[in-house]
């Protein structure tokens, strides 16, 4: 896991200045953001009007799933806060849990509230202890008429996807279960459940205070609002940043002080490799603007191999699979131990082939989550990316750069799913 | 009302008889597990898709109706 350091920011919202990993009680919490607004039925039209997406990873319209949850909640629904931020590469959740739980929990009110539901549950990552601490402290001050639960989750990769989540909490395992239903349909215990990232939520408290348009125009009006972005790898300032979702992932770099990347994974281990060369400022998909990631950019250093970083990934995200699913329980080890060949350079190109070959059956959302999905497409973008030091791999065997240290952030030792 | 194929893919464990009753839709990818062909089938194709629907050793197939 990395422990990024908050930058400090003049025009930050959510992690102002003088952030620390110190967590805000409820009085100066007040004091920095105001009293909590009474939220009711009609914060649902400020949320679709804010423009607010899923930050969690799949970016879907905020305002609709509330409005789906307050479809069929009538009052017994549940808000599930995810905090589980089990890419490694992320670092958002938790110092956000861990310095302002109670905008957290603010925002988790106001859409109990907002769509009819009388619980709260806040998953957090066995891991991440600090921002866990925080968030039950934080509920110990506040007087609700809402039960509020908080809750450690396995240190999984796919125990955040919502479905895990929901079924965890639920008390069963913290693997993914088959959709539909999805969990505004039957979450937990089988109620209709929002399920939002923490900072999606944190995002609604403000939304609640200043409005829908105050949070569009932190944007531009393709991508409207503003976000928070974990830099890691060869960056002189890593950390967590917020920006805004129009700015661009080199703007991001930038901020973080990268300066000799020869490439980015953008979006964590779900996420692509995009060149970077010659310079981060220009070119590729370094202008692309942020609003379409996960908020996480991993910069390789120049004297890294590309390759060898992503065996490694692969090998995570291969132990990590849930092994309910033959696409993934087959195919990521499958995936994994042919790209663990071509990183140390003993693989042919018929392997290489092979591997390709695998790829394309992977896909196609064949898992009752999107674990195979997500590797494949990892995994293509690095023999796209890195297809000139491929060649040189099959060629020549293992380059230079995968003799070099990884720069990937350790992860967690595995834990079980209850 | 159209109907497609759908895998549960938690409940299959690969024996591969949908390939074998229903080609024209399911193959099988390099582990034995089935890649199901999810476009919308026509009333010539129904008999044999329920075919191997029913015949699914761990029930794991079936029809999904497309909402139209």
């Amino acid at each position: 896991m990395i422990e990024p350091v908050a930058f400090t920011q003049a025009e930050a919202n959510l992690i102002p200045d003088d952030a620390s990993w110190e967590p805000e009680d409820f009085a100066h919490h007040l004091a920095r953001y105001g009293p909590v607004p009474t939220a009711s039925p009609a914060l649902i039209p400020e949320i679709q009007a804010s423009g607010l997406k899923g930050r969690g990873g799949a970016g879907f319209p905020a305002g609709l799933k509330w409005r789906a949850v307050a479809d069929r909640a009538g009052g017994r629904g549940v808000v599930l806060v995810n905090g589980v931020e089990a890419d490694p590469t992320s670092g958002k959740d938790r110092l956000l849990m861990t310095a302002r739980p109670h905008l957290v929990l603010d925002g988790a009110l106001m859409a109990a509230r907002s769509v009819g539901a009388a619980e709260i549950v806040v998953g957090v990552n066995r891991t991440a202890v600090e921002a866990h601490r925080a968030m039950a402290a934080a509920v110990s001050e506040r007087r609700e008429p809402v039960r509020i639960e908080v809750v450690g989750v396995p240190s999984r990769y796919v125990a955040g996807e919502e479905t895990a989540l929901a079924q965890f909490v639920s008390g069963g395992p913290a693997r993914p279960t088959l959709t539909p239903p999805r969990p505004f349909q039957r979450g937990v215990r089988g109620r209709p459940t929002l399920v939002h990232n923490s900072e999606t939520l944190a995002w609604a408290a403000l939304i609640g205070r200043r409005g829908g348009a105050w949070y569009r125009a932190l944007g531009s009006e393709q991508h409207p609002g503003a976000m928070l972005v974990t830099v890691a790898g060869a960056c002189a300032r890593p950390g967590v940043y917020e920006l805004p979702c129009s700015a661009s992932v080199g703007e991001a770099l930038a901020r973080a002080g990268v300066t000799q990347a020869q490439a980015v994974l953008i979006g964590g281990y779900f996420g692509t490799w995009v060149p970077m060369e010659p310079s981060p400022s220009m070119g590729g998909d370094a202008t692309e603007p942020l609003g379409s990631n996960a908020g996480v950019i991993l910069a390789l250093p120049a004297a890294s191999c590309g390759l060898a970083e992503t065996a490694r990934i692969m090998s995570f995200l291969a132990g990590e699979s849930a092994r309910q699913c033959g696409p993934c329980f087959n195919g990521l080890p499958a995936l994994s131990s042919v790209m663990a060949r071509v990183a140390v350079g003993r693989a042919g190109s018929a392997e290489v082939d092979r591997l390709r070959r695998w790829a394309g059956q992977l896909t196609g959302h064949r898992g009752a989550c999107h674990h195979p999905d997500g590797a494949v497409t990892l995994l293509e973008s690095a023999l796209r990316t890195f297809e000139a030091d491929l060649t040189f791999h099959l060629r020549r065997g293992a380059c230079q750069g995968s003799r070099q240290p990884s720069v990937l952030p350790a992860a967690a030792t595995e834990d079980g799913w209850r | 009302m159209k109907s497609r194929l759908r895998v549960n893919p938690i409940a299959c464990d690969g024996r591969g008889l949908c390939a074998e009753l229903f080609p024209e839709r399911v193959r099988l990818d390099d582990w034995g597990y089935p890649i199901v062909d999810g476009h919308p089938l026509s009333p010539e194709l129904m008999p044999l898709a329920l075919r191997a629907v029913a015949n699914c050793p761990k029930l794991a197939l079936s029809l999904d109706t497309i909402e139209s």
